[in-house]
């Protein structure tokens, strides 16, 4: 077999091995939080009858493994089962949110992956001088600032004394593209200054560690430009470090932005996930924990299998 | 008389080091040199490390690496003032006019693409060649560097072909531009010898045929008798002689180059065997964990006690292996190693501290086999305490003793390894080998990094180390220079083999078997014509069969 599809292989049965230990995990930690739905439900007016007879409707009473087992079992055969809260199937809820995540995801990703690779080729370019000055710093301080703060500036700015972006960020499934756009500018814009830093510079550090080699010699004294040296000879050797440091940022896109969401009351996973969180739901956390996980494992493994592909000694083995 | 194509006047350069407790400050490298190079001719330029070779070479191209700045003087390219002129001027001279060779090909080619793309890139964006012409020349280029499958080989990535091969391609992508001059910087220095003679022969049929200049950088003074037709010996940044390669070679003037020409002048008489061997090497077979291949096949050698064996062979002929497995670093397959009349246990893990004591390595990077946090006196006193429980007072005499052995003096106890020159470092790990009193050193091409002088140096002092220690040296090194030096008795690997084995005087004495015989008469010597009679002789040799 060609190295290569055997790594290939490797990966993605690594890969799955992954997101069933990160199942088992994900039920763990839900089995010893304290509470359970039927306690949320039933709050203050809980007596010891009426919790037990919840818990019996609810199927709560039943062995850790048993639920474990039907759980695992309902999401291999595509049945996610119904939330104890509403009784509202699961399956159906978290797909229109997972949809207004990707949605929100795809578009920050769209303008800061090209920019953060852009701005880091442009620093290496210009190092130590003030281009670079400029992208470092000003990328530096909008990772330390905190993602809520950075949207209340957004919005007091451009929501409120400028009345450029509405501060709510509501797309029902009828608007038109454009129309969503403009409502969710201002989340794509904190969404973008947030992940943005890491990626230039990364992206940065990435190629100024490949400059330092012979080969990168051998090009300045062919007479190449600056730019060329760096896009030919510097940025293909740079890919590996870099798709991954995009992975992460993507898959953060999608799991990490459950703060804005709330600040500008998106309909995404993240509140979802928060608002099942309070209700001691299990079934809709255990599901939303998965799918979570598997966004986190897939995309990494993409960067994994993009690094073993960038490796000229693995794609051409002698 | 027309000018020469590049006119040199009191090249300066100097740079600025940062060092890593002090601020930065400027040193000078080149102070003031001089040279023409004619169209058409070559000029050698030989020096230890730190001479300033290479810096002057790059130069020329208007580069300087690093903190490197050329700081006065002027150099006139084809007429033009190269350092007068602006950036666009100087990538019109990089690639075109002027094209760079350096030493490690591997490391100098972008593993990423195709050869044929890096051959011709410079041709093709310097538009002195269409795409289609370039890569017609570069399949000559590669046809006339006598590499194999000139019309494919350049589909190849970087690391599908071996290091001799892809050294004779950076000389292909030099030379496919039509440049007036080509700087060769240590070409060959990082191939076996067998394959430096290849690569020597297609650097000279190729300037002579293309008509190019060169400046040939080296400092192996056989090696740039072969090429050049004048020579400039530096020495730290200045000029020290200047003449035709007949004259440096035979009759050099200045007591450095006079040392230069006739380094290696340790006359060593091997000793007999006596009595039972110290080491016993038998029947060793050995491979790599994972993998199907025996790096060692079937290895029997002996070393008597205050002997040196040298273990002389090419890049991948298993003498570094052989040595890992006598450390126990590698566990032998089949075999055993009988040391000081005991088997040694093969897995470094079951041997006894004695084991270990009495048998010490000292390695070719001193740099990277010291902890650079640690002094001198913390490096050596660490085996003292180690093997002999030495605190206080009594450890500090010991180093004294030892530091005075390698002929370095207690000065040197608080220094860091970042404040000794190349030849000290080593001097250093040798003191440390000795601090365990072994009765064997393993010694891993221990002056292979170190310039021709330094390491004559080093291999007097291990000598006379041996004559007052009475230690045994296993010698693993790819120069037979060294070998005669130091050699009691030699084993010749090849590809996992002993090919020869004996004492020195027998092993070096015809009649030689086809490898030794080839290893030998690969290893240049100065002489002028060397070059060309080997070929012819190789070519008669393989005509007569």
């Amino acid at each position: 077999m060609h190295p290569i599809l055997k790594l290939v292989a490797q990966r993605l049965s690594l890969g799955i091995l992954l997101l069933f230990a990160a199942s088992a995990l994900l039920f763990g930690l839900t089995e010893i939080l304290p509470g359970d739905a039927a306690q949320a439900q039933l709050g203050q007016s809980a007596t010891p009858e009426n919790l037990a007879n919840l818990r019996e409707e609810m199927g709560l009473n039943r062995p850790a493994l048993t639920r474990y087992a039907e759980w695992i079992g309902g999401i291999l055969t595509g049945d996610m089962g119904n939330a104890l809260s509403n009784k509202l199937p699961i399956g159906e809820q978290i797909g229109k949110r997972l949809g207004a995540t990707m949605f929100l995801a795809f578009w920050a990703a769209l303008i800061s992956v090209p920019v953060a690779i852009l701005l880091g080729l442009v620093a290496v370019r210009y190092l130590n001088r003030w281009p670079d000055k400029v992208i470092s710093g000003s990328t530096l301080a909008a990772i330390s600032l905190p993602e809520f703060m950075i949207a209340y500036i957004l919005i007091f700015v451009f929501a409120v004394k400028l009345g450029w972006a509405p501060s709510f960020a509501n797309v029902p499934p009828d608007m038109r593209l454009l129309e969503k756009l403009h409502s969710i500018s201002l989340p794509i814009a904190v969404l973008t200054m947030v992940v943005l830093a890491h990626m230039m510079r990364m992206t940065r550090a990435a190629i100024l560690s490949v400059m330092q080699s012979a080969y990168i010699e051998t090009a300045e004294l062919k007479g190449l430009s600056s730019f060329e040296v760096i896009r030919r000879h510097a940025f293909p050797n740079a890919v590996a470090p870099i798709v991954n440091v995009v992975m992460i940022n993507l898959a953060y896109l999608v799991v990490g932005v459950v703060v804005v969401e709330t600040v500008f009351a998106y309909p995404g996973m993240g509140q979802y996930l928060v608002d099942a969180v309070v209700k001691r739901d299990v079934p809709v956390v255990l599901t939303s924990g998965i799918i979570f996980s598997a966004v986190y494992i897939i995309l990494n493994m993409i960067a994994d299998i993009v690094s073993i592909l960038s490796n000229p000694r693995l794609r051409h083995p002698k | 008389m027309s000018s020469p194509l590049l006119s040199v006047r009191g090249l300066k350069i100097g740079a600025t080091v940062c060092p890593p407790d002090a601020k930065p400050h400027d040193i000078k490298i080149v102070h003031g040199v001089d040279f023409d190079v004619e169209a058409g001719k070559v000029l050698g330029l030989i020096g230890e490390s730190g001479a300033g070779k290479s810096t002057i070479g790059l130069a020329t191209m208007a580069y300087g690496r690093g903190g490197v700045k050329i700081t006065g003087g002027t150099i006139f390219m084809n007429g033009r003032d190269v350092l007068q002129s602006d950036w666009r001027d100087v990538r019109n001279l990089r690639g075109a006019e002027v094209t760079y060779v350096s030493q490690s090909a591997a490391a100098s080619f972008n593993p990423a693409k195709r050869i044929m793309e890096q051959v011709i890139e410079a041709a093709v964006s310097q538009s002195k060649f269409s795409k289609s012409d370039a890569q017609a020349r570069a399949v000559e280029l590669f046809r006339k560097l006598d590499l194999p499958e000139p019309e494919t080989i350049g589909d190849r990535f970087p690391h599908q072909v071996s290091g001799g091969q892809l050294q004779r391609c950076m000389t292909a992508l030099a030379l496919c531009p039509e440049p007036d001059l080509v700087i060769f910087d240590e070409p060959t220095t990082a191939l076996d010898v067998t394959t430096q003679i290849d690569v020597l022969k297609a650097i000279k049929e190729a300037i002579r045929d293309t008509g190019v200049a060169a400046l040939y950088i080296t400092h192996d003074l056989a090696v740039v008798a072969q090429v050049s037709d004048h020579i400039m010996v530096l020495r730290q940044g200045e000029m020290i002689e200047y003449g035709t390669t007949d004259q440096i070679i035979n009759a050099p003037v200045d007591e450095y180059t006079k040392a230069l020409v006739s380094v290696r002048s340790i006359d060593h008489k091997e000793k007999p065997p006596s009595g039972e061997p110290l080491l016993r090497v038998q029947n060793i077979t050995a491979r790599y964990r994972g993998t199907k291949f025996d790096v060692l096949k079937d290895i029997n050698v002996d070393l008597h006690a205050g002997q040196t064996l040298a273990v002389v062979g090419e890049s991948g002929s298993g003498k570094s292996t052989l040595a890992r497995v006598i450390t126990g670093l590698l566990p032998a397959r089949e075999g055993v190693v009988n040391f000081n009349g005991r088997e040694l246990p093969p897995e470094l893990a079951n041997r006894s501290q004695d084991d270990l004591r009495e048998l010490q390595m000292i390695y070719q990077m001193a740099d990277t086999a010291m902890n650079p946090r640690q002094t001198v006196g913390t490096i050596i006193g660490r085996p003292l305490e180690f093997y002999f429980g030495l605190k206080g007072a009594e450890k500090q005499k010991r180093i004294k003793e030892l530091l005075d052995e390698i002929e370095m003096g207690d000065g040197f106890i608080d220094r860091y390894p970042a404040e000794l020159s190349g030849g000290q470092k080593q001097r250093v790990c040798i003191a440390r080998a000795l601090a365990a009193k072994p009765k064997l050193i393993i010694c891993d091409e221990v002056t292979s990094a170190l310039d021709p002088l330094v390491a004559d140096g080093i291999l007097k002092l291990l000598l006379d180390l041996q004559k007052v220690e009475d230690v045994a040296y296993l010698f693993i090194t790819h120069d037979i220079a060294t070998v005669r030096a130091i050699a009691d008795s030699i084993a010749v690997m090849y590809q996992g083999e002993v090919a020869r084995y004996g004492g020195k005087t027998e092993v070096l004495s015809p009649p030689f078997d086809d490898y030794t015989d080839l290893l030998l008469s690969s290893v240049p010597e100065m002489k002028l014509g060397w070059l060309e009679d080997v070929i012819a002789n190789r070519k008669m040799q393989s005509g007569g069969n």
